[in-house]
């Protein structure tokens, strides 16, 4: 029966080529515009860690003495706390993070010198953040107190400056320090560049810079800031400091603390340690919002960033209010299409064809051009995201359909279009044979 | 012509009237507020900089000892002024759609508590006041004392210029000359009030907050080193930032320069408002295709309806009724549903603009926009309208006899 509506269908839909032509195409735009904004929603919003992200989290304290702001722990930490917290080692995995840019040059290549990102961090990030090497390893817990000065580079870095071949064991020179290669990585992109977002709520939407490549060399936390000395920026400071080149201790906020936590038991542990570690320090004199700790989650964080930008999320709403005005559209139009059959259902109906027969039938060709709407929305999809690849945007090089979205494509066309097909179909069943038949 | 007739016939056409009836009305919704958010974005990308943008370029240095700035800056002013077509070189800390350097939170009280919000400080050395070309509406320009050295972060006790957008916030209805507010322990005094600057960065409270900056002269020295103002005249500008960036090999050859930060202000502006640029383009885009398959939606019931009517048409030609009236009839129904759709429309705009408020940094919308969006539904409704009307007025009157 199906392939007998099917045909039909076909049958129906060539005989008004214009009508069904603006059918398609009007399903086909509506769709196209929803899945490319879709897409790049999904690929924004997605979790950077998955299978992990629930084990990460971003404690806050507050240091800021300021009186009366009653706003949340600001977005990172002052070096104190930052450093307290990590020594104690009370979580599964704990690593501090910060970055900088420093000036590098690479002994024997010959290439001018360069503004590096450089993450200065410790050894738990990479275990912790499941970063995959393509030669050599991160370095160890000793190394860290040690301050030995080793680096691990990026697999950009590493094809820049040596063709992409082993750099293990070579030298690089970071301002005015000999550093030592000990680990490349394989290409990681993650998505959004979890670990250093911060500052979110104060960006206007404009969150787009979340989503820009991994820095290019990894250094031990202590040793990066001797070989970068004066070259960290706070990321704000409650006052003017006194010496921004050491800013340890400076009364300002430019660290950042991951800690893993591997049950929910664990967390709750770590939330109380926090909680009485500022208690401690109030007691100490050195807090004055002991009780302005937090403790969120990574997607939760990410949430609180509003990572994905704001112009995304508006494009999508444009996308979805056009993709029902062309619904409407196409509702009206299968209407037309449906009732000018008015006669040739009369007929079927008088041959004994059931009103769930007719209503089945006009589904099929709803169906059909939902089909045709979604072949041609995956094209405006393709040629969409093509676009965005191209604009100057971070996440452009990300810009990519997903077998999920694939499918989803298709999915809500042929929804879209029997969602459209249901009320003319509906008015199509009703429709009363004798009098049909009495006007052939 | 009589409406009665009309509504009665659109009566029996309840389902389809309403489709098309929803149809405008959301279009009408999604139209204005697109329409307001184009608006908007352009607006915000006319923002005067209150600088002279054509005939200034920055050049950033990083990678340098902090202990050698004051040496650093010797040579580049030296070094850089001597370029053919260089105007001037100045040491500056940022540049309107730069980067941001000085942004720090005042209060108008010494104690900090009547705080009153956060500013860009733009900390200029000698001659930066007049290459930025700066326009001043009241009080006089810096003289050469203003320039005071910088231990840290900005001079401790400094005369500023505000800009009246600051001067309109802080002391609103007041003359600002000579009025003071404080960051932490600096003190500032009101020399001048400049009638445009926009702050490096955009602002963190919206773009409204986008002129809150004020100019400190300063002595270049380790606080104020590395940012290089340069001026010359438009012609020749790209041609000599290429060359102060290639004279810096040899100017500085321990100092980086930040090619991204090394650039024309216009270019930097061009940057700045990329974004906006390209959605307010998708918003045009939108607007027109929205308008495309309205239009068609209207052409495909129409047509449907004329071809429904065929003998109707018929019997009112064979009656009497002239060409012109049908096209008078189908034009008027056209009208009264796009109405209709309008009406319904201008309610849901206004809601749509609420929700967007509450989601956005978006202002509630301007009611003259709901008869732009109105206007162009009714144009559009009439012209789309006019094809199948024009099919309806042309059935001959024969038709009546055939076959009833």
């Amino acid at each position: 029966m199906f392939t007998y509506y099917l045909d039909l269908a076909l049958r129906s839909l060539k005989r008004n080529k214009v009508l069904t032509a603006l059918m398609i195409v009007a399903i086909a735009v509506g769709i196209g515009a929803s899945m490319t904004t879709l897409t790049v929603m999904h690929l924004l919003s997605g979790d950077p860690l998955p299978g992990r992200s629930q084990y990460m989290f971003y404690p806050q304290v507050d240091p800021d003495p300021n009186p009366g702001e009653n706003h949340k722990p600001w977005d990172m930490m002052d070096y104190r706390s930052a450093l307290d917290l990590w020594s104690a080692h009370r979580a599964d995995r704990q690593t501090m993070i910060t970055s900088s840019a420093v000036r590098m040059t690479a002994p024997g290549v010959n290439q001018p010198a360069l503004m590096a990102q450089m993450l200065s961090t410790t050894s738990d990030f990479f275990p912790m953040f499941a970063v995959p090497f393509r030669y050599g390893n991160a370095w160890k817990a000793q190394d860290d107190a040690s301050r030995a000065r080793v680096a691990v580079i990026s697999a950009d870095l590493n094809n820049k400056l040596f063709h992409g071949e082993d750099s293990v064991g070579r030298t690089l020179r970071l301002k005015d320090s000999d550093v030592r290669i000990i680990g490349v990585l394989a290409p990681w992109r993650p998505s959004p560049q979890f670990y250093t977002v911060a500052g979110g709520r104060y960006s206007n939407g404009d969150t787009a810079g979340f989503y820009s490549r991994p820095e290019d060399v990894f250094m031990p936390f202590q040793s990066s800031l001797e070989v970068n000395a004066g070259g960290f920026q706070p990321f704000t400071c409650w006052r003017v400091p006194d010496d921004m080149t050491d800013l340890r201790n400076s009364p300002c906020l430019w660290v950042a603390l991951w800690v893993q936590l591997d049950t929910p038991a664990k967390v709750d542990a770590y939330r109380r340690y926090v909680a009485s570690y500022a208690a401690q320090q109030k007691a100490l004199g050195r807090f004055v919002h002991a009780d302005n700790t937090d403790m969120p989650s990574l997607m939760q964080w990410l949430d609180i960033n509003q990572v994905v930008p704001s112009d995304v999320r508006l494009q999508t709403w444009l996308a979805f209010a056009f993709l029902a005005i062309c619904l409407f559209n196409t509702i009206g139009l299968l209407l037309a299409k449906f009732l000018r059959r008015a006669g040739e259902i009369g007929v079927r109906r008088a041959l004994g064809a059931s009103r769930g027969a007719v209503f089945a039938q006009c589904l099929v060709e709803a169906g059909l051009i939902g089909l045709l709407g979604g072949l041609g929305g995956l094209m405006l999809t393709q040629l969409g995201l093509w676009l965005i690849r191209r604009q100057p945007v971070e996440y452009a090089d990300l810009v990519h359909l997903d077998p999920l979205m694939f499918g989803l494509t298709f999915a809500l066309a042929i929804a879209a279009s029997l969602l459209a097909g249901v009320l003319p179909a509906l008015r199509a069943s009703r429709i009363t044979p004798a009098i049909q038949l009495k006007t052939l | 012509m009589q409406i009665q007739p009309i509504l009665a016939a659109l009566r029996r056409h309840r389902l389809a009237t309403l489709l098309i009836t929803l149809e405008i009305a959301l279009a009408c919704a999604v139209l204005s507020n697109a329409c307001f958010l184009v608006v908007n974005r352009v607006q915000q990308m006319h923002v005067p900089s209150g600088v002279d943008e054509n005939a200034l370029a920055v050049l950033k240095l990083t990678g340098y000892d902090p202990a050698n700035s004051a040496d650093l800056n010797a040579r580049v002013l030296s070094g850089l002024a001597r370029l053919p077509g260089m105007q001037s070189v100045d040491v500056i800390n940022a540049v309107p759609f730069g980067y941001h350097a000085g942004t720090a939170g005042i209060s108008t009280d010494a104690e900090g508590k009547r705080q009153a919000g956060v500013i860009d400080f733009y900390v200029g050395g000698p001659g930066s006041f007049k290459a930025l070309g700066l326009q001043l509406v009241a009080g006089s320009p810096p003289q050469i004392g203003d320039y005071q050295p910088i231990k840290r972060f900005l001079p401790e006790d400094s005369t500023v210029w505000v800009t009246r957008a600051l001067a309109d916030h802080l002391w609103p209805g007041a003359d600002p000359l000579g009025k003071e507010f404080w960051t932490g322990k600096f003190h500032f005094r009101v020399g001048g009030v400049l009638a445009h600057l926009a702050r490096p960065w955009g602002g963190e409270g919206g773009p409204s907050t986008i002129e809150w900056s004020a100019y400190v002269p300063a002595q270049p020295g380790a606080q104020l080193a590395g940012v290089y103002l340069l001026r010359a005249d438009p012609a020749d500008l790209p041609r000599v930032l290429r060359d102060a960036r290639a004279a810096i090999a040899t100017i500085a050859p321990d100092a980086v320069v930040d090619s991204a930060a090394s650039q024309t202000i216009a270019t930097l502006r061009d940057n700045y408002f990329r974004q906006d640029r390209l959605m307010a383009g998708i918003l045009v885009g939108v607007m027109l295709a929205l308008l495309g398959v309205t239009a068609l939606g209207i052409v495909g019931l129409a047509s449907f309806w004329v071809q429904q009517r065929r003998r109707q048409i018929g019997i009112r030609r064979a009656i009497g009724a002239t060409r012109g009236d049908i096209l008078r009839y189908f034009q008027t129904e056209n009208f009264l549903i796009v109405s209709f759709g309008i009406a319904l429309g201008m309610l849901l705009a206004y809601a749509l603009n609420l929700l967007l408020m509450h989601y956005y940094e978006l202002t509630r919308l301007p009611l003259y926009y709901l008869p732009i969006g109105a206007l162009a539904l009714w144009g559009l409704g009439q012209l789309a309208v006019l094809g199948p009307a024009l099919r309806a007025a042309a059935v001959p009157p024969v038709v009546a006899t055939r076959s009833v």
